[in-house]
């Protein structure tokens, strides 16, 4: 990580830190490590099974996914729909960036795979080929 | 989205009051009953094992696509394309997983708009190769033209030769490697991913990026705008070798003499004051 931040720091405050943030009023970039290398010992299980399935021998598109914090919230971005994807708010968040982002992953492809992605019904309404 | 059907009325463009507002997802979407699907509702589900070629000599663009989608609906998962000849446009807008190799050369906007295959290219390939790539894997084993990559967002593309000028612009994701040169306005407007040229660089690399980083290996012959040489840590190093691994290109890579290029951020401009606020905090 680029400062040693608290973990929940964006979860438990607006992230708006330094002098130049406090007088836009507003976050200046990422709210996390874009450049934390994933360790590929914390893959959760659905993850192995997924890059097994692809034929990728990493994370491959997932290396850029990383669990972001939106309006006091945990939440994943998802490029196909250009917005945020919460987190369940049952969900128990490890203590670490690692395994979060691990989740946020395996959270993102389940949505994008699930029949209710809204891609799904703009595809039916749009797609201009079978 | 529910219900959202096609409608052929014009649109209204007068204003309007209503405020457009954000909703959430999780109406759409539960982590409890949704099953361990591996694959897009529209992706078709093939086999890997499942071979099969096609022989595109006397077939035009379109005929090639269109066979390789067939191919796709039928189950195969990996597919061999013999004799593309140059041909502009194949194997555009792939979103399944699939093997695909291409036994000779691409023309113009090969591989565009990938989301998920994993591609093997003989020969060599023309300008804006992997152009908005989303996911997968693209090997070239020749050199490839221009614009390499342009606004890849997701994946590895991959060339083991020389590129043309402005690889990897507007990239906004995924990973370029270039095993040789690249030309000038390499990483222009570069947002976020990695790019690693083995060789030499040309001028202006990483002019105006934002976000990113590009790792050279060789000579770089001048900084763009906006783009500062940074220090390697062990995490680059670390994340070189194992992505060069995959690659077979892990020879071609002396840590030693790496360089890292990263943003320099003085053009960031991320807020919404007005001129005269904005000269205040400037």
């Amino acid at each position: 990580m680029g400062e040693n931040k608290d973990i929940d720091h964006y979860l438990k405050s607006d992230g708006v830190d330094s002098e130049r943030e406090k007088m836009i009023g507003q976050t200046i970039g990422y709210r996390y490590d874009v450049n934390l290398l994933p360790d590929l010992s914390r893959l959760t299980p659905f993850l192995k099974k997924y890059l097994d399935y692809m034929g990728w021998k990493d994370l491959n598109w997932l290396e850029d996914i990383h669990m972001g914090y939106e309006e006091g919230r945990a939440a994943v971005f998802d490029r196909n729909i250009n917005g945020w994807v919460t987190v369940p708010p049952d969900l128990k968040l490890p203590d670490n960036q690692q395994e979060r982002d691990m989740i946020a992953r395996e959270l993102l492809v389940k949505f994008q795979m699930s029949d209710n992605h809204p891609l799904v019904a703009l595809r039916t309404a749009y797609g201009k080929f079978d | 989205m529910a219900g959202l059907e096609k409608s052929n009325e014009p649109l209204k463009t007068e204003m309007r009051s209503e405020s457009l507002l954000g909703r959430t997802q999780q109406v759409f979407f539960s982590l409890d009953n949704n099953e361990e699907k591996m694959a897009q509702p529209f992706a078709y589900e093939v086999d890997f094992s499942k071979s099969a070629e096609i022989d595109a000599e006397d077939l035009n663009t379109r005929q090639i696509n269109s066979k390789l989608k067939h191919l796709l609906t039928e189950g195969y998962g990996t597919i061999t394309i013999k004799n593309p000849g140059a041909k502009h446009s194949i194997g555009v807008g792939i979103l399944n997983r699939l093997n695909l190799k291409i036994e000779g050369s691409l023309g113009y906007f090969g591989l565009g708009l990938l989301d998920g295959p994993n591609v093997t290219v003989e020969g060599r390939v023309g300008w804006s190769c992997g152009e908005n790539m989303m996911s997968g894997t693209v090997l070239i084993k020749k050199n490839a033209g221009s614009t390499f990559g342009a606004a890849i967002r997701g994946g590895d593309l991959v060339c083991k030769g020389d590129v043309g000028a402005r690889t990897g612009i507007d990239q906004k994701g995924g990973t370029i490697i270039a095993g040789g040169n690249t030309g000038a306005f390499s990483g222009f407007m570069m947002q976020r991913g990695r790019m690693v040229v083995l060789g030499d660089a040309g001028n202006n690399l990483g002019d105006s990026m934002y976000d990113g980083t590009i790792y050279v290996g060789g000579k770089i012959k001048s900084l763009g705008a906006d783009a500062v040489e940074s220090e390697t840590t062990e995490s680059d190093e670390k994340w070189l070798t194992d992505k060069l691994t995959l690659y077979g290109l892990v020879d071609k890579l002396n840590l030693s003499t790496i360089k890292k290029v990263v943003s320099g951020k003085q053009l960031w401009n991320y807020d919404s004051l007005e001129p005269s606020e904005k000269k205040l905090v400037l």
